[in-house]
């Protein structure tokens, strides 16, 4: 048992959300204020009542005119008096214990206002001999006051509201039945059917809400049953969880219980609009939804309107829209529009009921995921040096990456200029660690891989590595990397870091659910090693310096790889170049990184090494025109567009999104393909700008016929440089086309190749 | 939320342990095959009110894919089973059929 709970929503397969308010009530502000429970039950008893329902009546908005049970509830359990003369109304016997409780405790009930004809039963012949005036048949017609309740007029029900007994009050307890709380039971599916008798929408217990085995688990007890009297509440509630209990599976002693003498209560009367022929602008002055200011008159526009569905006379009309979401007055709203439109009451239907039953605190769905324990944060392991280096950080998916090291104040721009300038000129290192290193291994990994990427893989020979590209089944690029053959079943692909976890998945969707009957085994080895890209001129002499294995352009070439000794640390030398430079990508096990990194910041130093960070390693790729997932793809770019051919196999019968890629638009000589893009006055293209086109097109907007996917300031080339993706691009070589900014000017810029520098490649094959 | 039992490691997984995977038994239509095959393969769904087979990952466990058999209108589960395999097996076909008398899907009645 847990107060101060609240159930907030039921769900799928017997899943409940519980509020606890913890601390709310208390002065002292210690732990949580609010607490959330996700329960998973079997069986689940939503015992949750009913809620009292307004009269509509003219003028029920001024002040001082409250819910029955409510005026009580402030006498009877906080000794509160709302009022020094309250007049009640109702419909139903139920009022009359407020007026007797208001009269025990010494407040004056100038009149019981009873809508039936009949009267009430055995408590409305308790409040007569008490000596409170009761009127039969008969309603409010008006109300005085203006900022509180003053008097009310009275007349026959059955009128338009003429009739002058005017009666002095200043409070007004109404009563108009009863509405069984079914919110829980019906958030997950449960269905409600009328009660005529009792006017009420009530729990089917026919078409509860089904669970995962197809049978029923909610079930509604008591009042939210539509159980409205104490002896029939008793009975059901007792019956409802006996039930309960067997359907979970506990055993039943069918034991003999006592039924309690209930006093004869004479039954409600439906009183959707009170007085019963109130006209038009009276109907302009009975309020249905109080908070919303929705009136009788609003909800019968709403059916003139056409806006006969339930669920748009809600929002044509703002019905049950307020804080409340209707608890309230949705019936008494419901009512008006079946009236108006002539049907019934259960053909109308209700507006649906969503969780939570009353809104609960984002806090406590949010709960500890906030801050730094948010997301987990990935740290390579020279993490810490970056950060006592000066780096400035970058977040790249779950990691943290150094996107430069800004020095002696400098901005982040200059750092960048300073770490290129210094890479090309003699020796940069980068944290290279959080590529993806995923290792494919078996006696079908060369068939597997060769699905996989567009490239041969099955060929590439022991020591060598290969760049290859990956698409989804639809053709579009989704990842690239360096493959390297480790042994005769062995390769080991790196990807981008973003994909490294994707592409994993990628890998073992393939294998589990389509070729499972294929020998291969794929192992996630991210985060095992460290590895460092040692980039420049210089890079050779610092790894001699450190001395080991051999690292001379004879011994290992451009696009191979090597296992060894460099000093004392176990190193595989990749000799790839993402930069254009003579450059060197060391894994290290993840245990000896920091020892490393800062032996070569070490050794480095007579040849002025400078960490760099994604943004140089950014700027370097571009300069020389080499494509990076995410900016020069977005999920509809294919490699043909990219100028790719070359690595896409013609010998392989198929390869994921070979099929696709002979699509007919694929093959369309009219695609966007990968360009270079210099700009006429040097300066840099806005990033993701569009190329116009002459004419405009079906919108009337400016036709298009091309965009800019990566552009920089080459401190190589001192100007501004860009790749971009332009209708027959490499066919227009040359050509000047027109990239309007934001501001309204316009920048020029020739079509070139995307390779800036060094487009022989002798930098890197030195 | 959903609750599927996990047929590798046999754990009781909630749906936030999972990842959809959309609907099981399709055929891979590779080089060779038409576009309507294609089309069929990469985009069309049955989508149906009703008998749904459809492929999960156990991937915050212990990431198998695996198959469930569920019903779209009530969310009833009839079973889950092995992803290695081109069609429901008997038990499953049986249970949906004592369940849903008439029921038919492609081949099977």
């Amino acid at each position: 048992m847990r107060s101060r709970m609240m159930g907030a929503g039921v769900y799928d397969h017997g899943y409940i959300l519980g509020y606890e308010r913890l601390n709310d009530h208390l002065a002292a502000d210690e732990g949580p204020r609010h607490r959330l429970w996700r329960i998973r039950a079997k069986q689940i008893i939503t015992a949750t009542g009913s809620i009292e329902r307004p009269v509509s009546f003219p003028n029920n908005d001024i002040p001082g005119v409250m819910l029955a049970s409510a005026v009580r509830d402030y006498a009877v359990k906080f000794g509160v008096a709302t009022g020094h003369k309250i007049a009640v109304y109702t419909n139903n016997d139920d009022a009359y214990r407020t007026a007797i409780n208001l009269n025990e405790v010494g407040v004056e009930v100038p009149v019981i206002v009873d809508a039936r004809v009949s009267g009430g039963g055995a408590l409305a012949e308790r409040a007569k001999a008490l000596g409170i005036r009761v009127e039969n048949g008969k309603a409010i017609s008006k109300v005085f006051g203006k900022k509180r309740v003053e008097a009310i007029r009275i007349c026959e029900h059955k009128d338009s509201g003429k009739g002058n007994e005017k009666i002095e009050c200043d409070c007004i307890a109404m009563s108009g039945g009863w509405s069984p709380v079914v919110h829980l039971f019906s958030h997950c599916g449960g269905k409600l059917k009328w009660d005529e008798k009792l006017a009420l929408f009530k729990p089917d217990s026919s078409a509860k809400p089904t669970s995962h085995d197809g049978l029923p688990f909610v079930t509604a007890v008591g009042s939210a049953n539509g159980s409205l009297l104490m002896q029939e509440v008793l009975k059901d509630a007792r019956e409802g969880c006996l039930s309960v209990i067997e359907a979970a599976g506990g055993k039943v002693k069918k034991k003999s219980f006592k039924v309690i003498e209930q006093e004869y209560e004479n039954s409600l009367q439906a009183i959707w609009i009170a007085p019963h022929d109130a006209d038009i602008k009276k109907r302009s002055k009975i309020w249905l939804d109080f908070q919303n200011d929705v009136k009788i008159n609003d909800v019968e526009l709403a059916a003139r309107e056409g806006f006969e569905s339930v669920e748009h006379a809600k929002r044509y009309t703002t019905l049950g829209m307020a804080t409340d979401q209707g608890k309230l007055s949705n019936i008494n709203g419901l009512a008006v529009l079946s009236s108006s439109l002539g049907k019934e009451i259960p053909k109308v239907g209700t507006t649906t009921f969503r969780p939570p039953y009353t809104p609960i605190s984002l806090g406590s769905i949010g709960g500890s995921a906030r801050d730094e324990l948010f997301q987990p944060v990935r740290k390579t392991p020279m993490h810490d040096w970056h950060e006592n280096n000066s780096a400035y950080m970058e977040p790249v998916g779950q990691w943290r990456r150094p996107f430069c090291y800004p020095q002696f104040g400098e901005t982040y721009a200059k750092a960048v200029e300073r770490e290129i300038n210094q890479t090309r000129s003699s020796l940069g290192l980068l944290d290279a660690s959080t590529l993806g290193k995923l290792l494919v291994t078996g006696p079908d990994a060369g068939k597997f891989l060769d699905m996989l990427y567009t490239n041969m893989m099955s060929t590439l020979k022991i020591g060598k590595c290969r760049y290859g590209l990956m698409c989804s089944e639809n053709g579009f690029l989704i990842d690239d990397g360096v493959v390297a053959r480790i042994d005769e079943q062995t390769w080991l692909c790196h990807t981008t870091t973003g994909g490294a976890d994707s592409i994993h998945a990628h890998m073992e969707e393939w294998l589990q659910t389509e070729w499972w009957d294929w020998r291969v085994y794929v192992a996630n080895v991210t985060e095992q090693y460290a590895q460092i890209g040692v980039v420049g001129p210089n890079a050779r002499k610092l790894l001699e310096k450190i001395g080991g294995l051999d690292v001379s352009r004879e011994a290992l070439g451009f696009m191979e790889w090597k296992d060894g000794k460099l000093g004392k640390y176990d190193v595989r030398i990749f000799r790839i170049s993402f930069s254009g430079e003579l450059s060197y990508e060391i894994a290290v096990p993840a245990k000896q990184g920091m020892a490393f990194w800062d032996e070569l910041i070490e050794a480095g130093k007579e040849f002025q090494v400078m960490p760099y960070g994604t943004e140089a390693l950014h700027v370097m790729r571009a300069e020389k025109g080499f494509i990076m997932i995410g900016d020069e793809t977005d999920g509809t770019v294919i490699p043909q567009d990219l100028n790719l051919n070359w690595a896409i196999s013609k010998k392989k019968d198929d390869y994921l999104g070979k099929r696709a890629q002979e699509r007919s638009f694929m093959v369309n000589q009219n695609r966007w393909k990968l360009v270079g893009l210099e700009t006429l006055d040097g300066s840099v293209l806005p990033d993701g700008a569009y190329a116009t086109a002459d004419g405009v097109n079906p919108n009337g907007q400016k036709s298009t016929q091309g965009r800019v996917t990566s552009s920089y300031f080459s401190p190589t080339l001192k100007r501004g440089i860009a790749m971009g993706l332009v209708m027959n691009g490499p066919e227009r070589d040359g050509e000047i086309i027109e990239f309007p900014k934001i501001d309204g000017t316009v920048i020029q810029a020739k079509i070139t190749s995307p390779v800036f520098y060094d487009p022989d490649g002798e930098k890197q094959n030195v | 939320m959903l609750v599927f039992k996990c047929p590798y490691c046999g754990i009781e997984a909630d749906e936030t342990e999972l990842n959809p995977g959309g609907e099981a038994h399709l055929k891979r239509f590779g080089p060779g095959s038409s576009d309507e095959e294609l089309e069929g393969y990469l985009f069309n769904r049955e989508n149906p009110k009703g008998v749904h087979f459809e492929r999960w990952r156990h991937v915050y466990g212990c990431g198998k894919w695996f198959h469930a058999a569920r019903c779209t209108a009530t969310l009833e589960v009839f079973g889950t089973y092995s992803a290695q395999t081109f069609e429901p097996p008997k038990e499953i076909i049986d249970i949906i059929k004592a369940k849903r008398p008439g029921w038919k899907w492609r081949n099977l009645s």
